[in-house]
């Protein structure tokens, strides 16, 4: 299943926050959506899920999700969302619950997505036992049960510190590559753009619009850390967004 | 920095200047005020500096216990007021907790009904015992009601409190991952807003313990308030003290029950 952005556009109140926004998400592909902060990148993840709905333009769907589905868009938040009352398997089986999935079936799929993030010993653990990385892998866990057919994720490194994102960025490396999904990645962190994109979209500042999409033709595993290629992508993109970056700094919040 | 490691001055190790404003457990130190409070009346009232008008004689307190348990009048009087007790607090707080989720759910009902709650929660409950009898009749109903009444109202402001402050991204993720509304209000709403809603019934509870007291004021043979009250009718302090005492052992148990159900319930909390 593709996802098509149509001239998005949306503003809150009196403040433009995204302009003319046309993109393709293509099935098995991961596109990251970079720009300086307050560009409005959250906020078109949250229309391509619904969750918001923009003043202009449309979120479309081509094609059928793919056997299976159950929740087609599916999110992975910065802060993880879990539940804290309930076990690692009880918020994966959360989500599960209401699709009338329990039992057998339920334990069969929760083995299956712990396993695939390496979480099998932890099932009983609560959240608050778990480290930032373990508690993201959880999250992604739980958007794999529902085997989407896009995944969203809003910043799901950020709140990690620097050697769990590494990690973090092989386990989705590794992920996708055994079985590829198709994901809008949304990040402030070129490293993390360039190391999992297949397509980077640079937004500017506010009113945000697309600069450029770069497209990067490595297949992800072969892509390793401080690879000289991802660098020279990476000094592009950062000469693209450097003064969208600071003049963004600058500017004054007005809510 | 150079001067302080120039040879010939000794090094000076770091003051430390942490520590404290971190509460710590101390299971005795509640017991031993306790004590200490009843030695020094009771040496008081021996020594004759504390006046019989004044206080009663801790140990004849004591003494009025024990009669109170020999002649089994004391579960005469105990066991209608727990009744009392336990039906009002149970009718006040699960209406409470039910109208403080739907505050917290809708919007309408939120504009329409917290001023109403504003508007009783100020009202002595006491004041309206008389309608209540007229209402609900002299017997059982009334003390019910009055009870019910007290902590009903406590109750929904801390339930919609404590709805208000259940984490939006939680109920954020439910509805991505294309949850029930009744999913949503079952597993996320209600386990989130559990903590405020156990809170505010510790509060409620001890508002019920209160209004017992003023429940048994009218129409009430048997009951700790309607002991309590006949004691202090007569100036009798120390049975208005043993009355007293069962009270606080009240307060103290509920207070405990709550925490043990907080244990359970809330474990997940860091």
């Amino acid at each position: 299943m593709d996802i098509r952005l149509d001239a998005i556009s949306h503003a809150y109140g009196g403040t433009e926050v995204l302009r003319d926004i046309s993109l393709e998400v293509p099935t098995g592909r991961i596109v990251c959506l970079v720009g300086p902060s307050g560009c409005g990148k959250s906020t078109l993840l949250r229309f391509i899920g619904g969750l918001e709905r923009p003043s202009a333009g449309r979120v479309l769907q081509l094609g059928s999700p793919p056997e299976g589905c159950l929740n087609p868009l599916t999110y992975v938040f910065q802060d993880f969302a879990l539940l804290p009352w309930r076990t690692v398997r009880g918020n994966v089986s959360l989500v599960l619950e209401d699709h009338g999935i329990r039992g057998a079936r339920a334990d069969a799929i929760i083995a299956d997505v712990l396993a695939r993030t390496r979480l099998t010993d932890f099932g009983r653990a609560l959240p608050k036992q778990l480290s930032g990385g373990m508690k993201q892998r959880v999250a992604i866990a739980r958007a794999l049960a529902v085997n989407p057919a896009v995944m969203l994720m809003d910043e799901p490194l950020s709140a990690l510190d620097a050697q769990t994102r590494e990690l973090l960025m092989d386990d989705l490396v590794g992920l996708w590559a055994r079985q590829p999904f198709t994901a809008v990645y949304v990040t402030h962190n070129l490293a993390e753009a360039v190391r999992l994109g297949h397509r980077i979209a640079v937004l500017s500042r506010r009113p945000g619009r697309i600069r450029e999409v770069v497209e990067i033709d490595k297949p992800l595993a072969e892509r390793g850390y401080a690879d000289p290629e991802l660098e020279a992508a990476r000094q592009h993109l950062w000469t693209l967004m450097r003064e969208e970056a600071r003049a963004a700094d600058e500017e004054l919040i007005d809510v | 920095m150079s001067e302080a490691t120039a040879p010939g001055q000794a090094p000076v190790e770091v003051r430390f200047r942490g520590g404290g404003f971190a509460p710590k457990a101390n299971r005795w130190a509640g017991a031993v005020v306790f004590a200490l409070a009843i030695a020094f009346v009771e040496w008081g009232t021996r020594a004759g500096w504390i006046s019989a008008l004044t206080l009663p004689r801790p140990s004849d307190v004591l003494g009025v216990f024990v009669e109170l348990w020999q002649s089994g009048l004391l579960f005469k009087h105990l066991a209608p007021s727990l009744s009392r007790l336990v039906v009002g607090a149970a009718i006040g707080a699960s209406f409470g907790v039910t109208l403080g989720i739907l505050i917290g759910l809708f919007s309408h009902v939120r504009a329409a009904l917290v001023p109403v709650v504003a508007a009783i929660f100020p009202i002595p409950k006491i004041a309206l015992l008389p309608l209540f009898v007229i209402w609900f009749g002299i017997d059982e109903g009334s003390k019910y009601a009055l009870i019910a009444f007290g902590t009903f109202t406590p109750t929904v402001v801390a339930t919609y409190g404590a709805v208000d402050n259940v984490d939006r991204s939680l109920i954020r993720m439910g509805q991505s991952f294309g949850l029930s509304w009744r999913s949503i209000v079952l597993k996320i709403v209600l386990p989130g807003a559990m903590p405020g809603i156990l809170s505010g019934l510790r509060i409620s509870l001890a508002i019920a313990i209160i209004l017992l007291v003023a429940a048994e004021m009218l129409g009430a043979e048997y009951g700790i308030g309607a002991y309590i009250l006949e004691a202090g009718a007569l100036y009798d302090l120390e049975r208005l003290f043993a009355g007293v005492v069962i009270l606080s052992l009240l307060g103290v148990v509920v207070s405990s029950a709550i925490g043990q159900i907080e244990k359970r319930l809330l474990g997940w909390r860091s």
